[in-house]
């Protein structure tokens, strides 16, 4: 598998995708043209309705050289206090995704191995842990909310709750997996060296846990960061890319919107990046041969 | 006498416990009563959770406003449910159902037309597998502008969320089957369909019922931060959103209830099908579905 096998399937369908967005933002921006057109009591040939279509302030559908020229203005040419930069924004959400992806690495670790140790708590926990997914997190978000402000907790700390409510089930689940992974073999080659379950917890169960921990750390950061943005919708937040996503629909810049979109994507996709970078890098020192 | 709301729950939860780790420890050869105790340990733990919170609540006199106790929510459950009904209808059976059916169909029909082609397949997978990390639900805003208030924009959403998924899980599904069976396929002249009807589909059937295990919480999810960005005046999201800007706290806890359960219902429904359907699985076969 050459890097040019990988990348250029990969590459084909971004510029399909890109070519049928133009043809898409055509085809919906069209009508508000010839609307304005017939206000106007003048007559308009296709050929002049799609330049015209590349342009709109508020189109239906933005033409992907707005969105890049948007992200680019809003991005490089605005200082990052400034309440118009979208960097700024973005730092916004980012603090409160790190923040909440930290305390639930932590939380789902340390009922992981509660769930490993003592069996009643597997028995009762578990199924609550996977019940508390299906609650709808957003449900729950205006709440949180609107209790922490009202005992005097406002800003970050709420929004980073969210995010760790949505990322502590995955490493739940897959740090005990994880925990579980070693054979009966080896934890039998433990018990003849009388080793205690402290130990065989730190030389057997926690390192053969790494790669189902990276796995899951993977899906958390990425759903975390899902749940700030989703946290910051009902607080009718003015800062944030949620924010930013909100003001834009009420507004209709749809410009606006889709910047921030894409935005959020980029932000993802650098977060899973730096996750799989450490993960390697894990492995590496464990004496994983790749 | 407060306080004896809060020693008597704390010495309820406490009992509770003790009887979980006595009953994890029975050691029994009947299978009713086996099935019995792995029903009774997690629900008696729910109980406990629930009057703990009875308890703290009315202990420490934490004003309804901020977190109403179980009793109340009951009452008002209770009390409201022509329009807990009418939301769930709007919600659930008009956005999820329509929009988790399209959505799941969709995919699994592309990743099926896709098959054939490993063009289509190297370019659509990794792109599959980074959609399923961004944000989706960011794309709210947008199809509420171009589908409308009602419940079309939802199930545009949930389509959105669900489709990704879907095509990843299905097309690694297909490729689930070994070389040696699709060799023997092959000796008895099977044509491509007979060999996806008769060996591939049923292999890949695990992967598909892990992305419509996934799915059915997404869908839910989708539909009800969907409703932020505009609804009319019913469904879940609405209610929610307009509930707690009238600070009728015990409300917002009815509605997210009845999410729950449906929630935990859907999840239940898909993991019962999927017992029957992949009956011959390990994982089934061994009495555990994960």
């Amino acid at each position: 598998m050459t890097l040019r096998e990988k990348f250029f399937p990969v590459l084909t369908i971004v510029l399909i995708l890109i070519a049928i967005w133009y043809v898409a933002a055509v085809y919906l921006n069209a009508p508000f043209e010839r609307d304005t057109v017939a206000r106007a009591g003048t007559t308009i040939t296709f050929s002049e309705i799609v330049p015209k279509t590349m342009f709109q302030a508020r189109p239906v559908l933005p033409a992907p050289h707005q969105v890049i020229a948007e992200i680019w203005d809003t991005t490089f040419n605005k200082p990052i206090t400034s309440k118009r930069s979208l960097v700024y924004h973005a730092w916004i959400t980012l603090s409160a995704t790190l923040v909440g992806f930290g305390i639930g690495t932590v939380l789902g670790i340390l009922l992981a191995i509660g769930i490993v140790h003592n069996r009643a708590m597997d028995r009762s926990l578990m199924p609550w842990v996977i019940a508390s997914q299906t609650i709808p997190i957003l449900a729950i978000a205006p709440m949180i909310i609107v209790v922490l402000n009202a005992i005097g907790i406002a800003g970050l700390l709420p929004k980073a709750l969210i995010s760790t409510y949505l990322s502590f089930f995955p490493i739940v689940v897959g740090v005990v997996k994880g925990l579980r992974s070693p054979e009966q073999i080896q934890l039998d080659l433990m018990h003849t060296y009388y080793a205690s379950s402290a130990q065989t917890f730190w030389k057997l169960r926690w390192p053969a846990s790494m790669p189902y921990l990276f796995t899951s750390l993977k899906v958390a950061i990425a759903i975390s960061l899902v749940g700030a943005i989703v946290g910051e919708l009902p607080t009718g937040a003015v800062a944030g890319l949620g924010a930013r996503l909100l003001a834009g629909s009420y507004y209709g810049q749809t410009v606006q919107i889709w910047s921030a979109l894409f935005m959020a994507a980029a932000l993802a996709a650098v977060l899973v990046i730096i996750v799989g970078i450490a993960h390697t890098a894990v492995l590496k020192r464990m004496g994983v041969k790749p | 006498m407060t306080s004896g709301f809060l020693y008597g729950a704390i010495a309820f939860w406490l009992t509770a416990w003790a009887i979980n780790e006595w009953l994890v420890r029975v050691k029994t050869k009947d299978r009713t009563a086996q099935q019995a105790i792995r029903i009774a340990v997690p629900l008696l733990f729910g109980i406990s959770i629930l009057v703990l919170w009875e308890g703290i609540v009315r202990g420490f006199n934490v004003p309804s406003v901020l977190l109403p106790p179980p009793s109340m929510i009951w009452t008002r459950l209770i009390n409201s449910l022509p329009t807990l009904w009418a939301d769930f209808r709007q919600t659930f059976l008009k956005s999820v159902i329509t929009g988790y059916v399209m959505g799941c169909g969709l995919g699994f029909l592309v990743a099926i037309a896709i098959d054939r082609s490993p063009f289509l397949q190297k370019g659509l997978l990794p792109l599959g597998n980074f959609v399923s990390a961004l944000p989706v639900v960011g794309v709210a805003p947008i199809m509420v502008m171009w589908f409308g208030f009602d419940w079309q924009s939802k199930v545009a959403v949930v389509v959105m969320m669900t489709f990704f998924p879907m095509l990843v899980n299905t097309i690694s599904g297909l490729a689930a089957a070994s070389q040696m069976e699709k060799d023997l396929m092959h000796t008895y002249a099977a044509s491509w369909f007979q060999t996806l009807v008769k060996l591939r589909l049923p292999a890949a059937w695990p992967f598909i019922f892990n992305a419509l295990k996934i799915n059915s919480t997404l869908a839910l999810i989708g539909a009800i931060v969907a409703e932020f960005f505009g609804t009319p005046i019913v469904g879940m999201g609405f209610r929610i959103s307009t509930e707690v800007g009238r600070m009728n706290v015990d409300m917002v806890w009815a509605e997210i209830a009845v999410a729950a359960v449906a929630g935990s219902a859907f999840y239940g429904i898909v993991a019962l099908v999927e017992r029957a359907v992949t009956f011959w699985h390990p994982s089934v076969r061994g009495g555990q579905t994960s």
